[in-house]
């Protein structure tokens, strides 16, 4: 509460340079401007590059011929056979690994949300998917776990009785959703334990008091609840799932032929390996709207809560 | 008798919690003691779990590989990405957080939509500006680009730690009649520290593990370890032990940070949105 009055205070208080009122603006500029423009000329600046790419059909290999050719590789994305594929990949993948990450985390957070011997050894074990590299997780998992000779899977498996598989090549879709969701788990988990550590211990107990069952509780009180930590967490997971690369190119190369190629593995294909710059371009376009999408309803969020903070 | 099932329910779901969280930190733990073993050891079925330690993996591929070269290039782009993205972004921080304007909550939100901007958008032109402007591989060229990705992290983080900070005590620094300097240094910084920290962490732990950047625009002179450790991805030859070895010094840094980090994790993580 007290860092919330403060937040008040320094938003209605008068700026602290009273006698420089003046030079507050100037001052102001001048602290932030470097910033501002340091990440307009580093990231907007490439976007406008990629977007004049995007309508031309600029071949490394072929670079002599290299013409505008308007909104045409616009045109081929939406009638490229491939392209649906890809779009389904991508689908498949980020929904599956949000969905999974999303039910696993919020099982793991109401478990650590209880005061019991050994909870920060728990938390500190569970959160160590999210911060090992993420090349470093595919290399182990795909050698480690998903082979199917001497991994770790394979030998349960083989030693219950069941068949020999070779995870990465019969199920590459799942393989990689599994080494993602067991990345992007902790990182739920770590959100929506946040939510549950600032639920009123009173709303819960009232509603014991109205003889509410765990589900009862879990659904009309705790769920409500977590709803901004939910839209949060699935938000920005998203955008950083839709960026996962390292994973694909580590263990499936996005195949077997196109079955893991995302979108964002795509236009890595697309660019430095068939150097089709105008394509691969016009495909970035994509990939950036979709993401402002995404980061628009993120900051709606954010400011929402703000507000409501400002007000409460 | 109620209390008391309910006692036994409660101890009951703190061991499964933490039989969980074995099972989820196994595969990592399984790396670890790999690491220790001979290749021999570690290509058996079952597997073994008893064997006797050695470290000849890490002298192997500490000294036979480009190990530390990998390593000089990551802790070189790392430190300076985020010394320079402090040295931009903690001024920005302080003047959003301290001398709002009218445009400040926008400015945030446009600073925060940079980060989220995805690389592969931008990959291509940066790809053919660094092979024209001489960046292609290069330290600096990587560097420019982290510095980018810390940046807005850093003041969003910063301007929320900034935000909370006990106005009572900058103004009455301002009455003793200290200067701007003497406020921010004397004052402010030391308040700030553990944000500064959690900050530093975070940003250390984004470019440490960054992949898609630097395998595209570097090949050798300036590949970071994430570059290294795939290296390691085809399953050809006995190489389990070696490959576990690189593979937890390549990790383990990023992993202590975020363990002392963890309580301000989540706050970095999503940009203050959530306490």
């Amino acid at each position: 509460m007290a860092t919330l009055e403060n937040r008040l205070r320094i938003q209605v208080a008068p700026p602290p340079n009273q006698k420089k009122r003046g030079q507050g603006l100037t001052f102001r500029t001048f602290l932030s401007s470097p910033a501002i423009i340091y990440l307009i000329v580093l990231t907007q600046v490439p976007v406008i590059f990629t977007l004049g790419y995007s309508l031309s059909n600029w071949n490394f290999l072929r670079p002599e011929r290299t013409r505008f050719v308007g909104a045409q590789n616009y045109l081929d994305f939406f009638q490229d056979a491939d392209v649906l594929v890809i779009i389904r990949n991508t689908l498949v993948f980020a929904s599956s690994v949000v969905l999974l990450s999303l039910i696993f985390g919020m099982l793991l957070a109401l478990l650590l949300n209880r005061q019991f011997f050994g909870r920060g050894l728990a938390r500190t074990l569970l959160i160590t998917p999210f911060l090992i590299m993420p090349t470093v997780s595919a290399v182990m998992w795909k050698n480690m776990l998903f082979n199917p000779a001497f991994g770790l899977i394979s030998t349960f498996v083989v030693a219950l009785g069941g068949p020999r598989i070779d995870w990465i090549n019969d199920f590459p879709m799942a393989s990689i959703v599994t080494i993602v969701t067991w990345e992007w788990t902790p990182f739920m988990m770590l959100i929506l334990l946040a939510g549950l550590q600032s639920l009123a211990q009173e709303s819960l107990e009232a509603a014991q008091i109205d003889g509410a069952g765990p589900i009862e509780t879990f659904y009309y009180i705790v769920l409500p609840h977590l709803r901004r930590y939910i839209e949060i967490g699935v938000l920005l997971e998203v955008l950083f799932v839709l960026n996962i690369f390292g994973e694909i190119f580590v263990t499936t190369t996005g195949g077997p032929a196109t079955d893991t190629t995302t979108l964002t593995f795509n236009i890595y294909l697309e660019s430095f390996k068939r150097w089709n710059v105008g394509r691969a371009s016009a495909y970035g376009v994509v990939a950036v709207i979709f993401a402002n999408i995404v980061t628009f309803f993120f900051l709606r969020i954010i400011r929402s809560g703000e507000q409501k903070e400002a007000q409460g | 008798m109620k209390t008391h099932r309910r006692k036994l329910a409660g101890h009951a779901l703190s061991v499964l919690t933490i039989l969980i969280a074995l099972l989820i930190f196994f595969p990592i733990f399984w790396m670890f003691l790999t690491s220790f073993k001979t290749e021999a050891d570690a290509y058996t079925d079952p597997p073994l779990l008893l064997f006797t330690p050695t470290l000849d993996n890490y002298q192997v591929a500490l000294q036979q590989s480009r190990y530390f070269d990998y390593l000089g290039n990551t802790i070189l782009i790392v430190g300076f990405s985020t010394f320079v993205a402090l040295a931009l972004g903690v001024p920005a921080a302080y003047s959003l957080a301290f001398y709002p304007g009218k445009r400040s909550n926008a400015t945030l939100m446009w600073v925060m939509s940079t980060r989220m901007l995805p690389p592969v958008g931008v990959i291509v032109p940066l790809y053919v500006i660094f092979k024209n402007l001489a960046l292609f591989d290069t330290h600096f060229g990587l560097i420019m680009l982290y510095t980018a990705m810390n940046l807005p992290l850093v003041i969003w983080m910063m301007r929320s730690f900034l935000a909370d900070l006990p106005y009572e005590i900058l103004e009455a620094a301002r009455i003793d009649g200290s200067s701007l300097w003497q406020e921010f240094t004397r004052i402010i910084l030391p308040l700030a520290l553990p944000g500064l920290m959690a900050t530093i962490l975070l940003c250390l732990i984004f470019t440490w593990n960054e992949f898609f950047i630097a395998f595209n625009l570097t090949i050798n002179k300036a590949a970071p370890l994430s570059v290294f450790i795939v290296s390691f991805k085809t399953s050809e030859g006995l190489f389990w032990a070696k490959m576990s070895a690189a593979a937890t010094i390549t990790a383990l840094p990023v992993v202590i940070a975020g363990w002392v980090a963890q309580r301000q994790l989540v706050r970095g993580l999503t940009a203050g949105a959530v306490k």
